[in-house]
């Protein structure tokens, strides 16, 4: 008896030993939840430090190749020449220092049965949720002539990458003889930034009447109607008249083909226009992860829950920003920031058997600067309906239009506050 | 109102089937909006759009109020020899405003 009881004393605490070394990893995979989020852009970013400021007990890995981050707003400001690529550039130090988990891979796989990643490095990372925010894809070939090597001459300058397409871009606007025509190809909806080509134009535009003030920019469109539409062609109006010429889709303005050798844009019905630099916008869809995951439906973008934004196609994978199909929300920064937090809270409240937040507001402004202390915005409400995505009414608005004279204070302003907002954004997103 | 834009193929095989897209420069008002001073703008509509190969017509629409500024058409004739494909966009008093006459060659 006494011999037995001193054995199960032995046995009890050798066996209290070993859990007291083994807990904390077997808490840490067993009770810990596991977010894994993919894409460090605004979605993503946004998605990485709100998890850690509001859910300290989940653990956070964020997965981005790139080791900095730059940003598509503000990039029309470096064609400008009033920015440098250095100051739209942002580090993940501060989401490191919050105590995310930043792996910097690829994503070449995700099994959405084993909730695995397969990285390009070779790791495999398990997550109980995913929220996958991996902007956009060029649709290379989608229109004819214009692949990877075509953008090394007509650049597209709409995924920031390395920074590399912007730069190029800007070098060819400054060696471009004055009396030069610099072309522009904007593709049909939906496609990221809406007003983006349209603040790009204004603020070639900007550079052009500084430096080349005999050089024109002809903008040819695949649509017949922008967004803030009125606005920038006041704006063009006043402050470049004769500079631009936009030609929509029912004027023959759908490019067709590009051809870099001849540097000649194609339209629809056959007119070739001779440029000198070429700025191709290209067709484009949600980011090749999501597709190659088969979360995309046949219009290339993912369909979500407008509640919790996971992916009609797959369990506990939440898509945010550019990839998913949003409208009328656009495609922007804010709305993948905005976005990201309803997505993390809903998707911790599901791993805890919670509801996720019930009547989120998903806000958007667009800020575009059209001139030097000349701005003008769009902002958007947003909730969930029945079947997507609904503009809440009477919400929102686009700024008021009218001669400069009147405005130009509302202008100014209102450039201040895209500066203001931009630095807001990136705090909210980056730390 | 400028001359109206064709898109087709030069040549086509026997048989072949071939898009056709046409576009016209025109403001289709319908009469019923006013101007900034509150004065009706006149009514200026195209009504009717027809295409003919070879005197024999092949394609014919009619636009109304609801058509928008700048229509656009796009159809499909089977072509089984070299031919002139004729389209012709008539106004709303009967007149035809535009014409194009394009040529296409029968490929071997």
């Amino acid at each position: 008896m006494t011999h037995l009881s001193r054995r199960s004393f032995s046995g009890l605490f050798a066996t209290a030993a070993i859990s007291t070394i083994v807990a904390p990893h077997v808490a840490s995979g067993q009770t810990r939840p596991r977010l894994v989020i993919v894409g460090g852009g605004f979605g993503g970013a946004s998605a990485s430090r709100y998890a850690r400021l509001a859910f300290p007990g989940v653990d956070v890995t964020l997965i981005e190749p790139r080791t900095s981050f730059i940003t598509c707003p503000y990039g029309n400001l470096v064609l400008a020449g009033a920015r440098t690529i250095g100051n739209i550039t942002h580090s993940y130090d501060g989401l490191k220092g919050l105590g995310v988990n930043v792996v910097h891979d690829w994503v070449d796989a995700i099994d959405a049965v084993a909730k695995t990643l397969r990285l390009r490095g070779g790791a495999t990372v398990g997550y109980d949720k995913l929220i996958l925010s991996p902007g956009i894809a060029i649709r290379w070939g989608a229109l004819n002539g214009y692949d990877e090597a075509a953008s090394e001459v007509f650049p597209h300058a709409w995924i920031p990458g390395n920074g590399e397409q912007t730069t190029l871009l800007r070098r060819q606007l400054e060696a471009m003889p004055d009396g030069g025509v610099v072309g522009i190809s904007i593709p049909g909806n939906p496609f990221r930034c809406p007003p983006g080509p349209y603040e790009r134009i204004s603020m070639i535009a900007s550079y052009l009447k500084k430096h080349k003030p005999r050089a024109k920019i002809l903008a040819l469109d695949a649509k017949e109607a922008f967004s803030k539409q009125a606005l920038f062609i006041d704006g063009w109006n006043e402050l470049y008249p004769g500079l631009i010429e936009w030609v929509p889709s029912n004027k023959d303005g759908r490019v067709v083909h590009v051809d870099p050798r001849e540097k000649v844009l194609e339209t629809e019905f056959g007119t070739k226009h001779k440029v000198d630099v070429a700025n191709v916008i290209p067709p484009q869809s949600a980011a090749r992860i999501a597709i190659d995951a088969g979360l995309a439906n046949d219009t290339g973008w993912v369909p979500v829950n407008p509640l919790t934004f996971e992916a009609a196609r797959a369990q506990h994978i939440h898509v945010i920003g550019d990839a998913n199909i949003g409208q009328p929300m656009p495609k922007s920064g804010y709305i993948a920031n905005s976005t990201s937090k309803q997505a993390v809270a809903a998707a911790v409240a599901l791993l805890q058997g919670r509801e996720p937040p019930a009547s989120p507001v998903y806000f958007n402004t667009c800020y575009s600067h059209v001139g030097d202390e000349y701005g003008i915005s769009v902002v958007g409400v947003f909730r969930p309906g029945s079947n997507g995505f609904v503009e809440t009414p009477n919400s929102g608005g686009v700024s008021p239009r009218g001669p400069l004279a009147e405005r130009r204070e509302q202008r100014r302003l209102e450039a201040l506050h895209a500066d203001a907002w931009y630095a807001s954004i990136v705090k909210d997103a980056f730390g | 109102m400028s001359t109206p834009r064709i898109r087709v193929p030069a040549a086509a095989k026997a048989g072949e089937i071939i898009e056709v897209r046409t576009l016209i420069d025109h403001p289709m008002e319908t009469g019923l909006r006013r101007d900034a001073r509150g004065q009706p703008i006149p009514r200026n509509m195209l009504s009717r759009f027809t295409a003919s190969l070879d005197g024999e017509q092949v394609f014919a629409a009619r636009f109304a109020n609801g058509t928008a500024a700048n229509p656009a058409l796009t159809f499909h004739v089977r072509i089984e020899k070299s031919a002139e494909l004729v389209c012709t966009w008539t106004g709303d008093n009967g007149q035809a405003l535009a014409r194009t006459r394009t040529p296409i060659r029968l490929s071997s």
